[in-house]
């Protein structure tokens, strides 16, 4: 088998590229994805915050991934599914070998790889947790695809280490599904999530974030039966005398990423030590001649909608590549790392008081009094928006909701789904129950109304998600 | 009436299960975890020592050396993963170094063959990692290392094959002298037999006290480890021990059979026979102990720990003649209870000695029932296919006879949904993800099952029929996901 180009992965940074390298011109493109389907981790993000730089809207992971499949399929670019890249090599031709169901093992030559797989998640031994070792402790990502994927919930009680983004969307997702999180712990003195999940996922639902704290022992024979959680000293070292046990029968650890460069190391790229990606030129071309690397798996990236632009430059270079030949590979530039958020906050924060503004990534925390004459005193602002942030915030705040539908008689148990419009905080509780209460039958396409006037808000309830019929029952 | 019931289906109780299993005897395995290899058997150094260690005459020294030299053959006979690497003791002070000398001299008497002092650049030349403090070592070439798992599960299979049968989840609460033979009950049944084997591992004293007036304890003695990646499984490529100092008993550093970097074990006796747990403390001592050996391994490639339980034996009254404790194995017809052996206190040199402990036992057997060899008896085995070592054609072949060896499951490890389905549908077959994991590897690598788990879940619940909360990590409270009717969703 041969063809111009081959991108292994199909997710944001795969399909991306694809299209990139399509509108330069290559027409003789495949793309390799080891799931049953295009899209990658952004099918399980199902709640929103996605596209605000690349659409000018806000998403969910699984309508950002659906936009870019549309794109893919309406250019017609193949690619083939449930299909596990085993090897890499660069050169003229690079060679890929791949392995699938239908095909066996097979080796494609193609004039350019770009390598786009992403990265994964840092597992419970890779952060060395004393303990034993029974079943309930999971990585954030792979609990979210239980649920939202499968829609089948991995525990009752829970307790969350790290306070990067999934983590706080995890927590979130567990209580929403009925789930109790005792708490989140971060072992660093600030959160590095973005505010917006610190106030939507944790403070909503008064859920404590415990900052230099990091879980010490897990207990638990056969499944967890708690954790004990100490505070850290400036050294991260946990201090004597402040350990808590937290009974649970979950851990979930959102601990940081890193990208997943088997592969690039297999093809003899060299790597970058900072990025924990390969090393590439200002083309995004990695040192193996022919292969280019984009998204997660060249670093970890903050936002999707920085992926997709990466992936999109990395696909129009493979395509400069395969047109117009090599050139002088130049010097090694290293990608923009994002600034780590770091959010800090007081120690023993009221959050029905003090509250965090995400109006924009200074995040002042405003602490609103309530005066004897019934007006607010605002303070800890610096700007009008803040103020008018605040001042709704305690008189009628506002909420998008994303959670799941079931599904009958789809290739799903379930479908992600999102208020079409903020509603009500107070009303999240009833607009839950009634979504709970809800089946809709297969096939459901992005877009649905699946509830009309939620909650009596006037708000609908759309799917996010595609299901097609399919032989999984109902819950 | 069995004739032989064998309690624990440990390495060595297999291992006994699978010698039985050439003669004409009705043998049952009794185990009260899941699968087999689910206690010591599955958390320790995976090594085939020499045998210069144990004390001359012992009887670890006697079935070491036996079994070390047995377990090439046997692992080519069963089809588990095997390696002689050779080990190495190594010393961090000229002052220490008579007792090299005196390892050597120890090992010579036991019968361990090629021992060699050897000097600091042949160590270098040997191992280039090697600590700046090390002067000399010994080496023994006949030092080797073995898929722990991989050994259990292949003798378990193949006394399986030949008529051994094997009880899960069935913990024996009382034993009862009969006028022939024991009436054992467990927590589900009763059953008879004329010769029972205690192969109970940690257990071992409890069982052996239900029939003796000469009572046993165990203290498990603890050890902790830490497992790195494959990225740096060449950072060692012998087994590198330390010559105990004035602090202590040393810790291995040492390559294992899939190509990791292993580290360990502490040595603290604990009360507690399931007190599995890791402390930051043991990892910490890992760590530090390890550097001595091996300069430089990186800390960040850890992929993931343990403790194992070693089965030490600290008090046995053994009355008369034998009453002094000794650290020998205790392998035994018990004194005060006839057709009752004790395959007891089988710490470390225990895995090592498995196929010559199995022979051994056996041959005690022998003498009591007389059995009549098997004409039918199936010496080998043959293991589950690895797609990632297997050769291009190997590979075809395999996805041609079922499509799904193409499917990977694991990425880390390259395990496919074909070798999956084998380890669920082989002789005493998988039921757990444990299960799947030691004898697939799906769930070893360096993301520690985080990709593949909902895999591996949703296969066992689509082949053994079974809703995915039914779906357990080893025991039945060790489920992953809650029943569907619980939470609505």
């Amino acid at each position: 088998m041969k063809t111009d180009l081959i991108i292994i992965g199909g997710g944001p940074a795969g399909m991306a590229a694809a299209l990139a390298a399509y509108e330069k011109g290559i027409r003789d493109l495949l793309i390799l994805e080891r799931d049953k389907e295009l899209g990658g981790i952004l099918n399980q993000c199902i709640h929103n915050g996605f596209g605000l730089h690349t659409f000018k809207e806000e998403l969910t992971g699984p309508e950002y991934a659906v936009r870019y499949m549309d794109m893919v399929e309406e250019r017609k670019i193949p690619s083939l599914l449930n299909t596990m890249v085993v090897d890499v090599q660069g050169g003229t031709p690079c060679v890929v070998t791949a392995m699938n169901r239908e095909k066996g093992m097979f080796k494609i030559e193609a004039k350019a790889v770009v390598l786009a797989m992403g990265c994964r998640e840092r597992s419970r031994g890779a952060m060395n947790i004393p303990g034993t070792r029974p079943a309930g402790v999971y990585s954030a990502g792979t609990a979210q695809r239980y649920v939202n994927i499968e829609g089948r919930m991995p525990g009752r009680e829970v307790v969350v280490l790290g306070s990067g983004d999934i983590g706080l969307i995890m927590a979130r997702r567990m209580t929403l599904q009925g789930a109790k999180v005792k708490l989140v712990a971060e072992i660093m003195p600030y959160s590095g999530g973005l505010k917006r999940n610190i106030v939507q996922c944790l403070d909503d639902f008064g859920i404590p974030l415990k900052l230099n704290h990091t879980v010490t022992q897990i207990h638990g024979k056969e499944r967890v039966e708690g954790v004990t959680v100490s505070k850290v000293d400036e050294k991260l070292n946990p201090i004597p005398g402040t350990e808590e046990f937290v009974k649970c029968d979950t851990l979930l650890l959102s601990c940081g990423l890193i990208p997943e460069n088997e592969l690039s190391q297999g093809a003899g790229a060299q790597m970058d030590d900072t990025t924990a990606g390969p090393v590439v030129n200002a083309k995004l071309e990695t040192t193996v001649k022919g292969i280019f690397a984009c998204g997660n798996v060249l670093h970890v990236h903050d936002l999707v909608d920085n992926v997709s632009i990466e992936a999109e430059k990395a696909g129009e270079f493979a395509a400069d590549y395969i047109l117009n030949g090599e050139e002088d590979w130049g010097e090694a530039v290293r990608p923009k790392i994002p600034e780590k958020s770091k959010c800090t906050l007081p120690e023993g924060r009221d959050a029905g008081s003090q509250i965090i503004c995400i109006g924009c990534p200074v995040g002042c925390l405003i602490t609103v009094n309530k005066k004897e004459d019934g007006t607010l005193e605002i303070t800890g602002n610096t700007c009008k928006k803040g103020e008018a942030y605040a001042r709704n915030e305690v008189t009628a705040p506002v909420r998008a909701v994303t959670s799941l539908i079931r599904v009958k008689g789809g290739s799903g148990r379930v479908v992600p789904v999102k208020t079409a419009g903020e509603i009500p905080k107070g009303k999240i509780r009833q607009c839950l129950e009634e979504i709970g209460a809800v089946v809709a039958n297969a096939p459901v396409k992005t877009g649905d109304v699946l509830i009309q006037n939620v909650a009596g808000t006037s708000v609908s309830v759309v799917a996010t998600g595609n299901i097609p019929v399919g032989n999984i029952p109902a819950v | 009436m069995y004739d032989v019931i064998i309690i624990g289906a440990g390495v060595s109780g297999c291992a006994v299960a699978r010698e039985l299993s050439r003669f004409n005897l009705k043998t049952m395995v009794l185990e009260k975890a899941s699968d087999v290899c689910e206690g010591t058997s599955k958390a320790n150094s995976g090594i085939v020592h020499a045998g210069y260690d144990a004390e001359p005459g012992s009887l670890k020294a006697k079935l070491n050396v036996l079994g070390s030299r047995k377990m090439a053959a046997l692992s080519k006979e069963l089809d588990f993963s095997y390696k002689q690497n050779g080990s190495i003791v190594l010393c961090f002070d000229e002052k220490d170094r008579f007792r090299l000398e005196e390892l050597k001299a120890r090992g010579e008497e036991n019968g361990v063959e090629g021992l060699r002092i050897i000097e600091r650049d042949e160590l270098l030349a040997k191992e280039p990692h090697a600590g700046d403090e090390a002067v000399a070592a010994l080496y023994a070439p006949t030092g080797g290392i073995v898929c722990p798992f991989g050994l259990t599960i292949a003798l378990a299979e193949n006394a399986f094959v030949n008529g051994v049968e094997f009880k899960f989840g069935q913990m024996v609460v009382d034993i009862q002298k009969q006028e022939t033979g024991y009436l054992i009950k467990t927590d589900k049944e009763t059953l008879e037999a004329k010769v029972v084997v205690n192969a109970a591992g940690v257990y071992a004293d409890q069982i052996h006290n239900m029939v003796s007036e000469n009572k046993m304890e165990i203290t498990p003695r603890k050890g902790e480890y830490l497992l790195y990646d494959k990225n740096i499984g060449n950072m060692a490529s012998h087994t590198l021990f330390q010559l105990p100092t004035a602090l202590g008993k040393g810790i291995l550093v040492t390559p294992t059979v899939h190509g990791n970097l292993l580290t360990g074990p502490t040595a603290s006796d604990i009360p507690d026979k399931d007190g599995k747990e890791t402390s930051r403390e043991g990892l910490g001592q890992v760590t530090q102990k390890a550097a001595l050996s091996v300069k430089g391994i990186p800390g960040r490639q850890v992929i993931t720990s343990f403790a194992g339980l070693r089965a030490h034996i600290t008090k046995f009254e053994r009355g008369g003649e034998g009453a002094k404790l000794s650290d020998d194995f205790v392998i035994e017809e018990v004194k005060d209870a006839a057709g009752f052996i004790d395959v007891a206190g089988m710490e470390s040199p225990g895995l090592s000695c498995a196929p010559a402990t199995g022979e051994y036992v056996a041959g005690l057997i022998k003498e009591m029932l007389h059995p009549q060899e098997k004409q039918e008896f199936i010496s080998t085995r043959k293991g589950i296919i690895n797609m990632f070592l297997a050769t291009e054609e190997e590979r075809h072949a395999k996805i041609k006879e079922n499509p799904a060896y193409g499917n990977v499951i694991c990425r880390c490890e390259m395990v496919t949904e074909g070798e999956i389905l084998e380890a669920i549908h082989r002789p005493l077959g998988a039921t757990t993800t444990d299960g799947i994991k030691r004898r697939t590897r799906a769930g070893m690598g360096r993301c520690q099952s985080g990709f593949c788990n909902p895999r591996v879940v949703d296969i066992l619940s689509r082949e053994l029929k079974i809703d995915e909360s039914e779906v357990k990590k080893s025991g039945e409270d060790a489920w992953y996901l809650l029943p569907l009717e619980e939470k609505e969703m």
